[in-house]
């Protein structure tokens, strides 16, 4: 892996060269909420920040997207897709646990046998620029879950913040692309290697409280009728903004706004936790209370998707800890499951 | 018109004909044709298959094929009108343009069916794809890589059949073995009254080689499937259609899932050696 070292004042000149060739995506203070935004000025970018309000997904997979525009007129039907972007974009400062949850959306959107092109073109245009956690949060979790806290799964090139420095490391062929125009950076020496290992085990040692989640798969296989999911559920309101703000969950809706004659058809980001998301037509409803929904998230994340792609679809971001307007804990159900399965064995 | 390349761009497709099934209006068959050669010859189905259907300002919304692949040029559904695509398709008529995507999910497993006795058992308006696999079978060219197809057949009233012409003419030329019944009779009905799983234990054999392909209310699904089990069905050579809410009926959108299992991408024909591996929700 080629790594350069780019002083800390050197950073507003590496972005406004990206800004050069590329729209640039990046986090910015936008009145109290931190989110990926389109930048124009390395001024509006905010590094050290904790992680972002939304997850930086919807680059990818936005939360409202034109599928295609009908008209329906004399008895012609016309239908356009929308053009892809044409400027290639770069996204800039995404955390580890986001960077990974991009290989998970892959997984979802960009199959052997079913792919969106749409979502694939986003994402083949875009590189992602990743940045090392060094001061993880209370409610972080990646170290449990398969990630860390200076992984580069996901990212394209990866910053780490050294104190003075930043080490810049090319993880993929497309990150050494982009890194090629970069100038102004000094090749990284035996101490930046020593910096990156202390700078890895103090960010691993702040993690607190570690879940285990080996062999939560098979454990959630066995627990279907546990009576465990008829409480689970209960202080649940069903906002959904622990799925809204998830960077792996992928659930969308397919809705048409218009008339007969114009209008669009809208692919919308959708939640498990909706009574009307399996809703049928007849009014049966395979998930019709809140204990099925809640199983059906738990499930679909540590068993199934661990089932179908190997690993559990959660990269611990925390996002759903914090936000959750009752408290429902993510970590603290997981080690319940753990628990009980000790219990009964 | 540009060609349409992504994965939920619909193609489109002419009514050429609307025939009401019902007494209650409530159920109707759409014949469907492609405006375009390119994109008939591009949808290639089999029985058990399923589309979306697009009712451009309402959306789009899942429905079995009820025609046979061996009837080139014209795709069929028999659709009940129950929510807001469906009442707005039940105005549409002759000439009018709807969008279709696929051929969706999986068919029945026509492979492994071949060389047996089928044994088909519908109920209610499921018997759509149903329909369809018994068209597929009969078609002379395929005829002989079945063994016996025995059809039960029923509806709550006699007003309630679909495809009355067509049960006629199956009557008529005695292959299939036709069982039709009705939950009540009314009228001038001369045939049988009972429930379907009855009738299945009067007039099916033991399963020897055969196959059982279920599709119905779920009452009727769970007594048949006692009455396949006494009669020695292995759960592998009975096969069911499962139905349920899709968006998107390629394994992305997330609502159609029975544990790690998408029916619109592994089903909706499962068998139920296959479906006693998922979890119990559908």
């Amino acid at each position: 892996m080629r790594a350069v070292l780019l002083a800390k004042d050197q950073m507003s000149v590496l972005l406004e060269a990206l800004l050069q060739d590329h729209e640039v995506f990046a986090p910015v203070n936008d009145d109290g909420v931190i989110a990926f935004r389109q930048v124009n000025s390395s001024q509006q970018v905010l590094l050290d920040y904790h992680n972002s309000t939304l997850p930086p997904k919807g680059l990818f997979f936005p939360q409202t997207e034109a599928l295609f525009v009908y008209s329906l007129e004399r008895g012609q039907l016309a239908l356009e897709e929308p053009q892809p972007a044409s400027r290639a974009q770069v996204l800039f400062g995404v955390r580890p646990c986001d960077a990974r949850s991009f290989t998970f959306l892959d997984g979802v959107f960009a199959g052997a046998n079913q792919c969106d092109g749409c979502y694939l073109a986003r994402r083949e245009n875009c590189t992602v620029v990743g940045l090392s956690c060094t001061m993880p949060k209370a409610t972080c979790f990646c170290t449990s879950v398969g990630g860390g806290p200076l992984s580069a799964t996901g990212s394209d090139v990866l910053v780490t913040d050294l104190g003075t420095d930043y080490l810049v490391e090319v993880v993929t062929d497309k990150g050494a692309l982009l890194m090629e125009s970069v100038g102004g950076c000094r090749k990284a020496d035996e101490d930046s290697v020593r910096r990156r290992r202390e700078a890895q085990a103090s960010a691993e040692a702040a993690f607190r409280g570690a879940i285990r989640t080996e062999g939560m798969e098979r454990r959630l296989q066995e627990m279907w009728d546990d009576p465990f999911w008829d409480r689970l559920h209960e202080k649940c309101i069903g906002c959904g903004v622990c799925t809204y703000l998830c960077p792996t969950c992928h659930c969308f809706d397919i809705v048409d706004e218009g008339s007969e004659q114009r209008g669009r058809r809208l692919k919308l980001w959708d939640s498990c936790m909706f009574p009307l998301f399996t809703q049928h037509a007849s009014g049966h409803n395979p998930r019709p209370t809140g204990k099925e929904r809640w199983r059906q998230r738990l499930m679909h994340k540590f068993r199934y998707w661990a089932e179908s792609h190997g690993e559990a679809g959660c990269v611990g971001c925390g996002r759903c800890v914090v936000n959750c307007p009752v408290n429902l804990d993510i970590r603290q159900v997981l080690n319940e499951i753990e628990s009980l399965s000790k219990r009964v064995q | 018109m540009m060609i349409a390349k992504g994965p939920y761009v619909p193609v489109p497709m002419r009514i050429e004909k609307v025939t009401v099934e019902t007494e209650d209006r409530s159920i109707k068959t759409f014949d469907l044709s492609f405006i375009h050669k390119e994109d008939e010859r591009a949808f290639r189905y089999l029985p058990g298959q399923f589309a979306q259907l697009s009712v451009f300002g309402k959306g789009e919304a899942p429905f079995g094929i009820a025609s046979s692949p061996t009837r080139a040029g014209l795709l069929q559904f028999t659709i009940s009108r129950a929510g807001l695509l469906t009442s707005a398709l039940h105005q549409m008529e002759h000439g009018d343009l709807v969008g279709i995507r696929g051929p969706l999910g999986s068919s029945f497993p026509l492979q492994e069916m071949e060389g047996r006795d089928l044994l088909v058992i519908g109920g209610g308006f499921a018997f759509t794809t149903l329909r369809s696999l018994i068209n597929y079978v009969l078609e002379r060219d395929n005829r002989s890589r079945f063994g016996k197809l025995t059809v039960v057949y029923g509806a709550r009233t006699p007003g309630m059949l679909l495809y009355k012409g067509e049960l006629e003419q199956w009557r008529q030329r005695d292959d299939p073995k036709l069982h039709v019944t009705v939950d009540a009779a009314n009228g001038d009905w001369k045939g049988r009254v009972g429930v379907v799983p009855d009738v299945v234990g009067d007039v099916a054999a033991a399963a020897d080689d055969a196959y059982a392909v279920v599709c119905g209310p779920p009452a009727m699904t769970r007594y048949t499937l006692l009455v396949l089990e006494r009669l020695h069905f292995p759960p592998e050579r009975v096969v069911l259609s499962l139905e349920m809410k899709m968006k998107c009926g390629i394994g992305m959108c997330g609502r159609c899932n029975i544990g790690s299992s998408y029916v619109c991408r592994e089903g909706p024909a499962f068998t139920l050696a296959e479906l006693r591996r998922l979890p119990p929700e559908y």
